[in-house]
């Protein structure tokens, strides 16, 4: 017992065996019961895209803060002295940065790896992530909102909007599925 | 008026709400990464039937905190006029959702899943999220050539309730039945592509009935009615009529109404007749038994946190019902005319041919004779506000919506 203890100490945190996930419906409790206190507590729920246009907005508005002033999708979160990244969406998503780096600290799974499909590279893996990134902040900046904002939160509010997003980018994604299969299978 | 969602701004100043936020956030990240989202190859699994994993946390996460929103809603805790709605662009949301979805299959991640792949030092994810910024600022770039697009097919905040015509509760059990076919149907599936038993939980019992429980419990109870509305808040309401805070001066009003940078809305709840003898000019005539719908008609125009609501009857007794109506719907800033039309009348009508006073009839009831029906066309309806120096203690504070004004990913 005591052997067994000393050597997982001696593992530390960062070494540890990775644990498996958990299960799917516990984990979509935990995230449920998270979305209805954002919404109880602050009355709006959760998102992750606009963080991502903040933080492109913020880095633009380093490098060409005229450019921000001309550009009306830009102006809006950056125009003047404003800075974008001051929002609590930002907050939303640095603390899931640290809440998700805790989870997989505590459970083994923060590692430096690459998850791919067993038939490519990991060039291909990372050119295709990189171009899906593109694709889809691309398509969330449109739809206002991707699958958390529009997704998780206006799903659960009953928004007709946030349903109609949610079918069309699963149905964009099972539509393409086939023709993008060697990327995963 | 329900006690959530709080203003936390002015309690907690932004600081506080940040700090709030920022834990929300932490466990929105926790609960991403132990089900596995921070793994791209769990994500593309269920567009080959591989894994339902990820159809499974999306609608449990759906499904339990619709549960417990429309919950606290028809406990009276929470004000569903106060939570951030998504509005409905239509179009630019279905090519918005169609081009995510190349994105998904092709980056295997979305935006929050991404992120937290990166925080869990996935090189993947974190590539994901440099595309993601190029995507953004790609938007950013192009979106003034399509912004006609863009700000097109707007319709506010559209609830499937309102497209269907149907009640809450039946929104929720289509929703409920909805997540639990797919499900089903994910889980037989992935037995047949992938020869994966699924586990019988505890967490699936909770996912699969609870919200259908909480559905059924929202269907029977129906939608609160004024009188229970009205009955959770009247220990905070009734003492603003006893002080007659929110009953204003006709000097008040006409001051309001000349101001030409304040929104004012009249609503006459007298008897039609009353109305068209004589009412204010600008005055709209509603029916008590019209004023829920007037309410939730009102609730839905984005300019009515800044409008002063006025309601008036002949003397204060059908505007005070009115007033509790309105108020318990969730109306803002709504006052009452003091002394109602009677009270307006000797005032302003003291020298017009025409109106003379009658014997005190009885309560709410016209006290002045008309000659004529000739509703908005008197003098006295709409009084020079120049002429009239009235000297009044004036009591209309605009209150501030509390409640986000933007939210989900603005």
């Amino acid at each position: 017992m005591n052997t067994e203890n000393a050597k997982r100490q001696k593992i530390g945190l960062f070494n540890r065996p990775a644990k498996p996930y958990a299960d799917p419906y516990l984990g979509g409790l935990l995230m449920g019961v998270v979305l209805f206190a954002s919404l109880f507590i602050t009355g709006s729920g959760l998102g992750a895209s606009g963080s991502v246009g903040r933080l492109a907005t913020f880095i633009v508005d380093q490098i060409n803060p005229q450019h921000v002033d001309r550009v009306p999708d830009l102006l809006h979160w950056a125009g003047g002295n404003t800075n974008p990244l001051d929002a609590t969406l930002v907050m939303i998503t640095l603390g899931s940065i640290i809440g998700g780096f805790a989870s997989g600290l505590i459970h083994g799974r923060t590692k430096l790896e690459i998850h791919k499909g067993p038939h490519i590279s990991k060039r291909t893996r990372l050119i295709a992530a990189f171009v899906g990134g593109i694709f889809f902040v691309y398509g969330a900046r449109m739809a206002r909102g991707c699958t958390s904002g529009q997704g998780l939160s206006g799903g659960a509010v009953l928004s007709a909007g946030s349903w109609t997003v949610v079918f069309a980018i699963f149905g964009g994604a099972w539509a393409l599925a086939y023709f993008a299969r060697k990327l995963w299978l | 008026m329900a006690p959530f969602p709080l203003d936390l701004i002015g309690l907690l100043g932004k600081t506080g709400t940040y700090l709030i936020f920022l834990a929300i956030g932490f466990g929105f990240g926790y609960a991403l990464e132990i089900s596995g989202f921070n793994k791209s190859t769990n994500l593309a699994g269920q567009f080959y039937f591989r894994d339902a994993r990820v159809v499974k946390v999306f609608f449990t996460a759906i499904v339990v905190a619709m549960s417990l929103v429309f919950l606290s809603v028809s406990l009276g805790w929470l004000d569903y006029n106060l939570i951030w709605v998504p509005p409905t662009y239509l179009w630019p949301g279905i090519l918005g959702g169609l081009i995510m979805g190349v994105g998904f299959i092709l980056g295997g991640f979305c935006p929050g899943t991404s992120v937290v792949a990166a925080a869990t030092l996935k090189i993947d994810g974190l590539v994901f999220v440099l595309g993601g910024l190029v995507g953004s600022w790609l938007f950013s770039e192009s979106e003034r050539f399509f912004s006609n697009f863009y700000f097109g097919s707007y319709y506010g905040r559209l609830t499937l309730m309102d497209v269907f015509d149907i009640s809450t509760g039946t929104a929720m059990l289509l929703v409920t039945a909805m997540a639990l076919l797919f499900f089903f149907a994910m889980e037989k599936l992935q037995i047949f592509v992938a020869d994966k038993d699924t586990p019988r939980t505890h967490s699936r019992q909770i996912a699969w009935f609870a919200p259908l429980a909480a559905s059924l419990v929202v269907l029977l109870s129906g939608p609160p009615t004024t009188a229970e509305k009205w009955e959770r808040m009247a220990a905070e309401k009734e003492p603003l009529l006893a002080k007659r805070a929110v009953q204003i001066h006709p000097g008040e009003l006409l001051d309001n109404l000349a101001d030409d940078n304040q929104p004012v809305l009249m609503l006459d709840v007298r008897p039609e007749q009353d109305y068209n003898l004589f009412h204010i000019r600008g005055a709209r005539h509603v029916r008590m038994d019209d004023l829920e719908q007037t309410a939730n008609e009102l609730l839905l125009d984005p300019g009515i946190s800044q409008t002063v609501i006025v309601v008036m009857s002949n003397d204060e007794t059908a505007a005070t019902e009115a007033w509790k109506t309105l108020v318990a719907n969730g109306v803002p800033n709504v006052y009452i005319l003091e002394g109602g039309i009677n009270n307006w009348l000797s005032i302003f009508a003291v020298a017009e041919d025409g109106i003379q006073p009658k014997v005190q009839v009885g309560d709410d009831q016209l006290n002045y004779a008309f000659s004529a029906a000739l509703g908005d066309q008197w003098e006295a309806a709409d009084p020079f506000p120049h002429e009239w120096e009235l000297e009044y203690e004036p009591k209309i504070k605009l209150e501030r919506k509390r409640g986000p004004s933007t939210g989900g990913c603005g």
